[in-house]
């Protein structure tokens, strides 16, 4: 099967959103008054579930993506050899933060997203929408997520079942890291667990550079000791427990 | 009255594990695996929800605690003679040291306990997701090391060469004890400050509990039982790292918060049920003659079902099968 471009990049984003919604429907939205530690089992459950239909639908070992692999050709700056999509990247990633910063900070549904991540019980109270604050939040990580896997496919053309789970793990400890009250503070999270984690790449000795993962986590647990609600956040904010 | 609730309370997972392995004992070679397996199960839920039970606080890290048991059961005990063959790079005095079965489960929950604490020194300060994801972070570092620490393990490669002495008998055992110990923590004055914290920790501090101090007494406790867990795990097959990793992880929490996180009973029976299901399947998968009709799924079925029955479980009842609470008799039979 031999898809348009266009096509396939439509198609992806079409599957990532209505398994948002579904998932959404399905599970969060039942649990909306749980514990969180139940809410963090059911995305477990969720995404192993997932996993397991990919397993079985694709197989294990794979597919080859390569409907944008003419992104990986250099372009040549003045010398210096860039793939064009590191710029790619961080030209969709800078829109996309934008966009979100826009959508947050000045519509009426940013602002009751704002307003339910602070305080849920009084939102609510004040006329804010809990189900659609919900569904919107999720349709639009799933909307990034899409946009994150089609970028990707040209880093890692090979798909399989666990892809990007490793990068998942460790972007979602930056997110953390960050603080998760506002998008900027996650954002540099997870920008200061990239560099932190190139910069030590290039620290460690080759012999141990097989530790590199030690290290890292070693550095999250010391920054969230020292700053439990994130590094970005501001002082005084509330703790979530 | 107290005495018989008590009695009740840890009278029914006892006997429940008891069944599991006398029903073990009854059924073929190839079954009686499933069983041990899932005994080695609750010992390792129960070793989690000593703590994620009682201070309601999640942690990822505890298979890491169980890693580093197996690690020193499973050095400890492979004969010295074997050593160098499938573990050349191995440091000082664990090359030619070679305990028995007993002593290396000793030393492993020991191992557990102090790797726990030093850990717990640290994370028990923290709460909510950054306790979950530091909890994360010591999983990822005790992989990683394991993994690439060919001085204390054999690396990347499989724990051959360990005694398989875990059989019915010593899974059921190490079963019970894990048991007794949760049970007895439970009901003594530390395991009830800290349920006081879980319930409400501004009232818990306000009446003067130090809920770091109570947190730490069950992180430890429950890096014991861990570690020791983990011992009857690696003498029970052979084990390497990524058997140790996020896998064993997500199912052993999912079998807690199934069974229902909050009480001893749905740890036991949340590992039961979740392993029963699972060796049903994984049956299945090969072909299950069920009353003269043979049952047979497409292989890989089994994760996919299992995700789903997590999912439906959590959604229809948060609180877990046992909604959580402990075992007690209809009130006709007292």
């Amino acid at each position: 099967m031999n898809w348009p471009l266009w096509g396939s990049i439509l198609l992806c984003f079409a599957v990532v959103l209505a398994l948002s919604i579904a998932i959404e429907r399905l599970v969060f939205r039942p649990l909306r008054m749980q514990r969180p530690e139940v809410m963090l089992i059911a995305t477990f459950a969720v995404a192993f579930l997932l996993q397991s239909i990919a397993l079985l639908w694709f197989g294990s070992l794979g597919k080859i993506a390569t409907s944008l692999a003419f992104l990986n050709r250099v372009w040549s700056v003045g010398g210096v050899d860039i793939r064009k999509i590191s710029i790619v990247s961080i030209l969709v990633a800078a829109a996309c933060l934008g966009l979100l910063q826009l959508l947050l900070q000045r519509t009426e549904v940013g602002l009751h997203m704002r307003a339910a991540s602070s305080d849920f019980a009084t939102a609510r109270l004040l006329g804010v929408r809990a189900n659609r604050v919900i569904s919107g939040a999720v349709l639009i990580s799933g909307l990034l997520a899409a946009v994150v896997a089609v970028m990707m496919t040209v880093q890692t053309p090979l798909v399989t079942p666990d892809f990007a789970l490793d990068n998942t793990i460790v972007v979602l400890a930056g997110v953390v890291l960050g603080g998760l009250n506002r998008p900027v503070a996650a954002t540099l999270g997870g920008f200061s667990i990239g560099f932190a984690s190139g910069l030590l790449g290039g620290a460690l000795p080759t012999e141990k550079s097989q530790y590199l993962p030690s290290f890292l986590f070693a550095a999250v647990i010391v920054v969230l000791l020292v700053r439990p609600n994130g590094l970005f956040t501001r002082r005084g904010a509330v703790e979530r427990v | 009255m107290r005495r018989v609730v008590a009695i009740e309370q840890l009278g029914a997972p006892v006997i429940l594990v008891v069944v599991a392995a006398l029903l073990g004992a009854v059924v073929s070679t190839a079954t009686e695996t499933y069983f041990v397996n899932a005994l080695v199960m609750v010992s390792i839920v129960v070793a989690i929800y000593i703590f994620v039970g009682n201070s309601g606080v999640v942690s990822f890290g505890h298979i890491s605690f169980v890693a580093l048991g197996a690690w020193t059961a499973g050095v400890l005990t492979v004969p010295a003679s074997e050593k160098p063959a499938i573990m050349p790079n191995l440091a000082g005095f664990l090359r030619h040291t070679t305990v028995g079965n007993v002593p290396s489960l000793a030393l492993a929950a020991g191992v557990g306990a102090a790797f726990a604490f030093v850990v717990g020194l640290a994370l028990m300060r923290l709460s909510g997701l950054a306790a979950g994801i530091a909890t994360f972070g010591v999983l990822e570092i005790v992989h990683n090391v394991l993994q690439y620490y060919e001085k204390i393990g054999p690396g990347l490669n499989t724990f051959s060469s360990v005694p398989e002495t875990t059989g019915l008998l010593q899974a059921c055992v190490a079963a019970v004890i894990a048991i007794c110990v949760a049970f007895a923590y439970q009901r003594s004055r530390y395991g009830r400050l800290l349920r006081a914290t879980r319930e409400d920790p501004y009232a818990a501090a306000a009446s003067g509990i130090s809920i770091y101090r109570q947190r730490l007494v069950a992180f430890v406790l429950s890096g014991a039982v861990a570690g020791f867990a983990g011992g009857i795990y690696v003498h029970l097959l052979p084990l390497n790292t990524d058997a140790l990793y996020l896998d064993l992880t997500f199912i052993t929490l999912a079998m807690l918060v199934i069974g229902g996180a909050s009480s001893l009973w749905g740890a036991v029976v949340g590992a039961l049920a979740v392993s029963a299901l699972d060796s049903f399947l994984a049956e299945a998968e090969n072909g299950l003659k069920i009353l003269g009709w043979t049952l047979n799924l497409p292989a890989g079925t089994r994760v996919v079902v299992e995700g789903a029955l997590m999912a439906a479980v959590l959604i229809l009842r948060p609180s877990g099968i046992t909604g959580g609470r402990e075992f007690r008799l209809p009130r006709s039979w007292r």
